[in-house]
């Protein structure tokens, strides 16, 4: 009887490390998604296309015009705030500099944090804030762009448009979503919870070793 | 049996040591834990869990020199927030810092919590003072 206890807790532990080892996470691919046929060497051929993130027109903390293009061959985190936020926007921030700090020397990777009050948060204040937060360099943007278009880029994102309340107040949505090469939103994480973004920071790795990931310029 | 005795006995002393907790303290006690509630709810968002604020936008609240030199004042930030510039362990912050709608009871608490968290240690903050300076608000 005890040793077919044992066995079984042999088996047990083996097929736990098994399931383990097998189980390589791939990341979802979040939106709308439709069938697409198209002639590849004569022959016609069915492919999936997948939402992606719309074009932009934005100004980033340096006075340099950044689009969509801009982008192009990067992984990259977007969030929505603005620089007066009392709520959310600080513990945003506060946990956004651990992915800026992690991936800040990585070439092919970038932050994005477009304002919802354009009014206020022009070049030199986006600038400035970006100073007393401690971030330089070219990791980390800071967008200004026009406030409705702004508002609608959010849907290509898949969140919460932001909106004002009756006291002027910016409601908005505090998460962080993880874009890749082409464009995909790949992972959504709660930007005030530290350790949703800490996943996000594991989630970055894991698709920065994805092969169309590595292959994409 | 002796040792049973024993151990009642210094059950008994040792009950009477916690119960004959001085009056002050249990008030800090009451003041400190409520303090907590009240910060994470207004204030940890900004200033963080462990009040270490954030980069050079956020003061920290771990400058224990400028909370002493401005004891009286702090209701006053709390209350109809901060605005002009401040330096903080040596650091200058020049943002603005809300007004936040909590009654007189709430800022003793987060008060007494603040100023005994995060390496400060100061007296119990209370409401009669909290009230006093609360008056003399600039």
């Amino acid at each position: 009887m005890r040793k077919l206890a044992l066995g079984l807790l042999v088996v047990t532990l083996w097929t736990a490390c098994k399931l383990n080892s097998n189980d390589k996470k791939v990341l979802p691919i979040y939106g709308n998604r439709k069938p697409i046929t198209k002639t590849v060497d004569g022959k016609s051929v069915t492919d999936t296309l997948y939402q992606t993130i719309s074009k932009f027109k934005t100004i980033n903390q340096y006075g340099d015009s950044i689009s969509n293009k801009s982008l192009d061959g990067n992984i990259y985190v977007a969030d929505f705030f603005f620089t007066t936020c009392p709520s959310i926007c600080p513990i945003m921030h506060r946990n956004m500099l651990s992915v800026y700090n992690a991936f800040k020397s990585t070439g092919d990777f970038k932050i994005i944090s477009y304002t919802i009050d354009p009014k206020h948060d022009s070049v030199p204040v986006l600038k400035k804030y970006a100073d007393k937060l401690g971030v330089t360099g070219k990791t980390w943007w800071f967008l200004q762009g026009k406030k409705d278009s702004i508002y609608k880029l959010s849907e290509s994102y898949l969140v919460r448009k932001p909106e004002e309340d009756a006291k002027q107040q910016f409601i908005h949505d505090g998460s962080f979503l993880l874009v890749d090469k082409q464009k995909r939103v790949r992972g959504a994480y709660d930007g005030t919870d530290p350790k949703q973004v800490e996943q996000l920071i594991a989630d970055i790795k894991e698709l920065q070793n994805e092969p169309d990931q590595v292959i994409a310029q | 049996m002796k040792l049973k005795v024993i151990g009642f006995i210094s059950a008994i002393v040792i009950l009477f040591i916690v119960s004959c907790e001085s009056e002050q303290t249990i008030e800090f006690k009451r003041y400190y834990s409520a303090g907590v509630e009240v910060y994470q709810s207004h204030c940890q968002n900004c200033h963080g869990a462990n009040g270490e604020g954030l980069s050079s936008l956020i003061p920290p609240l771990t400058d224990s020199v400028y909370l002493k030199n401005n004891k009286a004042a702090l209701p006053c930030f709390i209350k109809s927030g901060l605005k002009g510039a401040i330096t903080i362990k040596g650091k200058t912050f020049d943002d603005t810092m809300p007004a936040n709608e909590l009654t007189s009871m709430e800022v003793a608490q987060v008060l007494t919590y603040i100023s005994n968290s995060f390496g400060n240690k100061l007296n119990t903050i209370d409401i009669q003072q909290v009230e006093h300076d609360l008056g003399s608000c600039k």
